[in-house]
């Protein structure tokens, strides 16, 4: 695919330079019509935002296969190249998002490939000066996704929101719904890293499993501190979310009478934890135990929650 | 500055995170507001006409401010050139809200941001590094300050 320049499209019937969309677009294959804000592009690949990686490569030319030598900048899923380190504008730019970075057999040393998963893209070659920047360079192109970089933001932003209403630092346990076992996807292998692979995150551990979980398979109450699973929509993955392995139960519909969880221990130090900010390592108790009718509320919650939970599997069964 | 557009033009055919048919106004001078299908892929704003299949062109949203303008409006700018600005008109004061919110998060610097203060927060709760778990903890992209060029 040939690289396209923004200043001057020329229409590859006329051969004319057009400054703007050719209104024969669909049956005039060689113009360009896309904008892009060049200027701003510019902008970004030169200021002082913090860049991901930076250094010389080799890029390898489209049509023969000559290097050249040039200044990259990695910023976001944007790779930038300039002629020179101090060139105040970018020659070109590469834009990462969807693809995939392979060492590469090329006669160069060092080198390495962007492919793109459309079978007309181009796939650019470019060569490190060193083993130790070849590898630097591959692993910080693969991770350079904004899906990627996404997919990272969600799992922490789930993490701390669970931490907020759960044990900082203690394992997290999962109350298992029969309905509502969701397989969401670990974070897994990363399509965009041939190279490098993101490992999954730690398996919960299955120690801390719930001991009251009868075997007619309902939801039951959970005995355990630290329950996340509220109703107030605050917890994104849902009643029950990526699976630790605990096989989700057989379809009872029965809830007997079970009774309501036991109050955690209070620590003696509880007294001053007040409010549902960051649950410092001292205290194991909910957020703002110190009244009893927000112990109260807070109780009260995954009751509905459960409540609404049996009801629901109670009424798909009867379908 | 080369680019490579079939990337692009991939990108724009990609599932949205959000879609819609707006007014859209280019920060040329006489430049009036025209029906335009608005997508946002990844940080990416395209703007198709209406009937057609390829964009008339894309936004990269890096370093720009979305600002609200009047009832049902909204401006994006980039940082370079403030006075430069791209308005979009609504259908209505709700929609219009959800892109500000939609397109202030949907840059890669916006996401950097937050993956910090979250691995941070956590940090400080936990007096672990959630990222060490992945093996990325290293990874100049989720530092602080990382290198400047």
């Amino acid at each position: 695919m040939r690289e396209t320049r923004l200043s001057s499209p020329r229409c590859a019937r006329s051969g004319r330079e057009r400054r703007r969309p050719c209104r024969r677009r669909w049956t005039c294959p060689g113009l360009r019509a896309m904008k892009l804000n060049e200027r701003s592009l510019a902008f970004y690949a030169t200021c002082d935002s913090p860049a991901d990686n930076a250094g010389f490569l080799y890029k390898k030319g489209e049509r023969n296969t000559a290097y050249h030598k040039r200044w990259f900048v990695l910023k976001g899923n944007m790779l930038f190249y300039f002629e020179e380190k101090d060139s105040r504008e970018p020659v070109g730019v590469i834009i990462l998002e969807g693809c995939t970075v392979e060492l590469c057999e090329a006669a160069e040393e060092f080198a390495f490939a962007i492919k793109f998963g459309c079978a007309k893209s181009r796939t650019y070659i470019l060569a490190a000066e060193s083993q130790a920047a070849m590898e630097s360079w591959v692993k910080s192109l693969s991770r350079a996704s904004f899906d990627y970089m996404r997919l990272v933001v969600k799992e922490l932003e789930k993490q701390l929101e669970e931490m907020q209403w759960g044990l900082p630092g203690c394992r997290r346990v999962h109350r298992r719904s029969p309905i509502y076992r969701k397989s969401k996807p670990a974070l897994g292998p990363d399509p965009a890293a041939v190279a490098v692979e993101l490992p999954p995150p730690r398996e919960k551990p299955p120690g801390l499993s719930c001991p009251s979980l009868k075997e007619n398979g309902c939801a039951v109450w959970n005995n355990t501190p630290g329950m996340k699973d509220l109703p107030d929509g605050g917890v994104p993955g849902g009643p029950a979310d990526s699976g630790s392995g605990k096989p989700a139960v057989g379809s009872g519909c029965e809830v007997g009478p079970k009774p309501p969880p036991l109050p955690p221990r209070r620590h003696a130090s509880s007294g001053n934890s007040r409010g549902t900010g960051p649950v410092a390592a001292e205290s194991c108790v909910c957020p703002g135990t110190t009244s009893f009718s927000r112990l109260h509320d807070w109780y009260g919650r995954e009751i509905i929650q459960l409540r609404r939970e049996w009801l629901e599997s109670h009424r798909s069964h009867q379908l | 500055m080369r680019y490579s557009e079939r990337e692009l033009l991939s990108l724009s055919r990609q599932p949205a995170e959000k879609a819609a048919e707006i007014l859209m106004r280019l920060p040329k001078k006489g430049s009036v507001l025209k029906k335009r299908l608005v997508k946002l892929v990844v940080n990416f704003l395209f703007y198709f006409r209406t009937d057609e299949a390829e964009p008339i062109g894309a936004l990269l949203l890096e370093h720009c401010r979305i600002a609200k303008e009047e009832v049902n409006v909204f401006s994006i700018s980039f940082i370079e050139e403030p006075d430069r600005k791209y308005c979009f008109e609504c259908d209505s004061e709700e929609q219009c809200q959800e892109w500000v919110e939609a397109l202030r998060r949907a840059s890669y610097e916006f996401m950097r941001r937050s993956l910090i203060f979250y691995r941070n927060e956590i940090q400080k709760m936990t007096g672990k590094d959630p990222l060490e778990q992945y093996g990325i903890s290293e990874e100049a992209r989720f530092q602080l300050g990382t290198h400047k060029q």
